[in-house]
């Protein structure tokens, strides 16, 4: 029961870091029906933007770990929102009626992503500053950091503002007649093109939000990292229903406990086959995931 | 709306064939002959390995250029091929030939499990769950222990004809053209045949080949399959010629590679494809000293071939005659509400007055 317990934790703050790369995901394919797969590699450079701006901060004498981890967190989600707009502009938009095309090209933006970070910053592992200690409340024998308790309440607080903003405001409003159609999005006077991009935007927001807690929680980085994580996100997307955001949210949390429980009791050699199995029986079994309304094939 | 239909009943354009295309074929054709004779033992172990995504190359072209199905997992059935001809060989003593239909049985199968669920449903979650599968069967050669685990298998037999056994770098060539022929020749009659115009009529527009009755999951699965045994063909190959695999040759970044042989060199061509195969195998060699930028030039590579041709380098001819014909009822459209603008013009005044 105390592996139980201690695996659910852990599961907890794995599952916060799918379910926040799972919302761009999600977000996207409910818009302009793209899979993104550079999404993973956003959420890497997001890790690497927040350990130069860590390193930036140093080298000023800045200290405080409060002050420059909310700096790192911030400076990092503003470039690389930036850059994932760059990237629609750039690789996306220009293909966005070739299905195929689009997809092909996603997949060369993710190798650019991959491959210019192994240039830029290093072929190796780079090491995260280590501000937080592993101690934290206990309860009975389960121990959970501090650290796992920020990363818990700060996601749940993000996608929390997120669901607010999609379903409150003017802007989400245009993103969800986007979603439902496009053409009567563009006759209703909407910017089509601006609110493509402010999605681009808040994906990667979050996605490089979830890096610099990875980078933080594991103490190491590098830059193959997005690729397996964004793989099970995307798992954990359709898991949930993907265009729906509550059901990424549940579906990245659910993984990550399916995952660290799979980890406690048989091999964690063997855990992202489960992921990947549990990809393939999701889609094979219910193809609209639990909270997803029906796929239906677009004209 | 699309005049696709029409395009297809015409006969093929055969005279507007440029003229450096027939060169550059002769020259490749005189490349392959001359290679064995005069080359040195590295310069045919680089033509070997073209002719392997060759193979490679021309299985994935009917799954993602002739059916429009994208499959990013397509180094799994490389690697089932090739573990089963290793394992065969290894454990039971058997001959490279009898390995060979196991293996594609084997391939075959394996095609249907992923194949069949998933060929339902859009194609973009075919893409992640191949994505899915290449990597579940790389981190399972890695981990079980009749694959050998991390080190693979090695000690691999020869292949053997009669008393013959191909073991230089020469007979591995001609053992892989033979492949590679039988491969492109299998290709070409299948990208002729009624199975390749249902193919066609799918990845141009689903919907209106099922309203012509196509049996579209069933001709997809029929794709894919295909596909897989193919490449099922060309690990067998691998694995003999190699004499020792491991499942570091079978990762996602090798799907990538044989996919952007078929970008490069044209979705659905099959010189295209061949071509493609070449540039990406001879491109490293040259380029040995930027071993590292090779994945960043690749990902650019992607982006840009989409965004400026993304046809390919050889395109097919089904790709040139649509662009054309699109081209041209493009024209005539806007020729027709030109035409009908002038004769509200023309109007307006004798309205108003």
């Amino acid at each position: 029961m105390e592996i139980a317990l201690q695996q659910l934790v852990n599961g907890l703050t794995v599952g916060a870091f799918y379910a926040l790369i799972a919302l761009g995901y999600t977000m996207v394919y409910g818009i302009i029906r793209l899979i993104n797969f550079a999404h993973g590699d956003i959420y890497a450079v997001g890790a690497f933007f927040g350990l130069s701006t860590y390193g930036l901060l140093a080298l000023l004498h800045v200290d405080n770990t409060i002050l420059t981890t909310l700096l790192a967190l911030i400076v990092s989600m503003g470039c690389t929102g930036l850059l994932g707009m760059l990237l629609f502009r750039v690789a996306y938009r220009p293909l966005l009626h070739a299905r195929l095309s689009i997809l092909i090209s996603a997949i060369g933006a993710s190798l650019t992503l991959e491959y210019g970070l192994l240039l830029i910053y290093s072929p190796s592992f780079l090491v995260y500053p280590h501000l937080f200690g592993r101690n934290g409340p206990s309860f009975g024998g389960i121990s959970i950091s501090w650290l796992q308790v920020l990363i818990f309440v700060s996601s749940i607080v993000l996608m929390a503002g997120l669901y607010t903003m999609v379903h409150r405001t003017k802007t989400g409003m245009a993103m969800r007649a986007l979603a439902i159609n496009q053409d009567a999005a563009r006759l209703m006077g909407i910017n089509v093109n601006r609110v493509i991009g402010l999605t681009f935007f808040m994906g990667s927001a979050l996605a490089s939000f979830a890096g610099v807690l990875t980078g933080l929680y594991y103490s190491q980085i590098s830059f193959l990292m997005g690729f397996l994580i964004g793989l099970k996100a995307f798992t954990a997307a359709v898991l949930g229903g993907i265009g729906n955001i509550p059901g990424a949210v549940l579906g990245g949390f659910l993984l990550g406990i399916m995952e660290s429980l799979a980890a406690g009791y048989y091999s964690s050699r063997w855990k992202d086959v489960v992921a990947f199995g549990i990809l393939i029986v999701i889609l094979v079994v219910r193809p609209r995931g639990l909270l997803g309304e029906r796929v239906v094939e677009r004209m | 709306m699309k005049t696709r239909s029409v395009a297809l009943a015409r006969p093929a354009q055969t005279g507007s064939r440029p003229l450096y295309l027939a060169g550059l074929t002769a020259a490749a054709v005189v490349a392959a002959i001359a290679l064995p004779a005069f080359g040195d033992a590295y310069l045919i172990d680089v033509g070997t390995l073209v002719l392997v995504y060759v193979m490679l190359g021309l299985g994935l072209n009917i799954v993602v250029g002739f059916a429009g199905l994208l499959d990013l997992g397509y180094a799994a059935f490389f690697a089932i091929g090739a573990y089963t001809t290793a394992y065969f060989m290894v454990n039971t003593h058997m001959s490279f030939w009898l390995t060979l239909p196991i293996a594609a049985c084997f391939t075959g199968v394996s095609g249907v499990i992923i194949g069949a669920p998933t060929l339902r449903m859009r194609s973009d979650y075919l893409a992640i769950v191949t994505l899915g599968f290449g990597e579940i069967v790389r981190i399972a050669a890695t981990n079980f222990t009749f694959t050998g685990g991390p080190e693979g298998i090695y000690g691999i037999p020869h292949a053997a004809l009669g008393a013959l056994v191909i073991r230089t770098p020469r007979a591995l060539y001609f053992l892989g053209m033979a492949f590679a022929l039988v491969v492109l020749v299998g290709g070409y009659n299948l990208s002729t045949s009624r199975l390749g115009r249902a193919w066609l009529a799918i990845r141009e527009d689903e919907s209106a080949a099922q309203a012509t009755g196509i049996n579209t999951v069933y001709f997809k699965l029929l794709a894919y399959v295909l596909g897989a045994v193919f490449a099922g063909a060309a690990g067998s190959f691998f694995a003999v010629k190699l004499t020792a695999i491991n499942p570091s040759s079978f990762t996602f970044i090798q799907s990538v590679t044989i996919l952007m042989a078929i970008i490069l060199g044209g979705r659905g061509s099959l010189p295209g494809v061949i071509l493609g195969a070449a540039v990406i195998v001879v491109l490293p060699e040259v380029l040995r000293a930027f071993d590292q930028v090779r994945m960043l030039a690749f990902g650019i590579g992607l982006i840009a071939m989409m965004l400026l041709r993304p046809q390919g380098l050889w395109p097919s001819r089904y790709g040139r005659i649509e662009a054309r014909e699109v081209a041209e009822s493009e024209a005539e459209a806007a020729a027709g509400v030109a035409a009908g603008a002038a004769v509200v013009d023309s109007a307006a005044p004798g309205a108003s007055s």
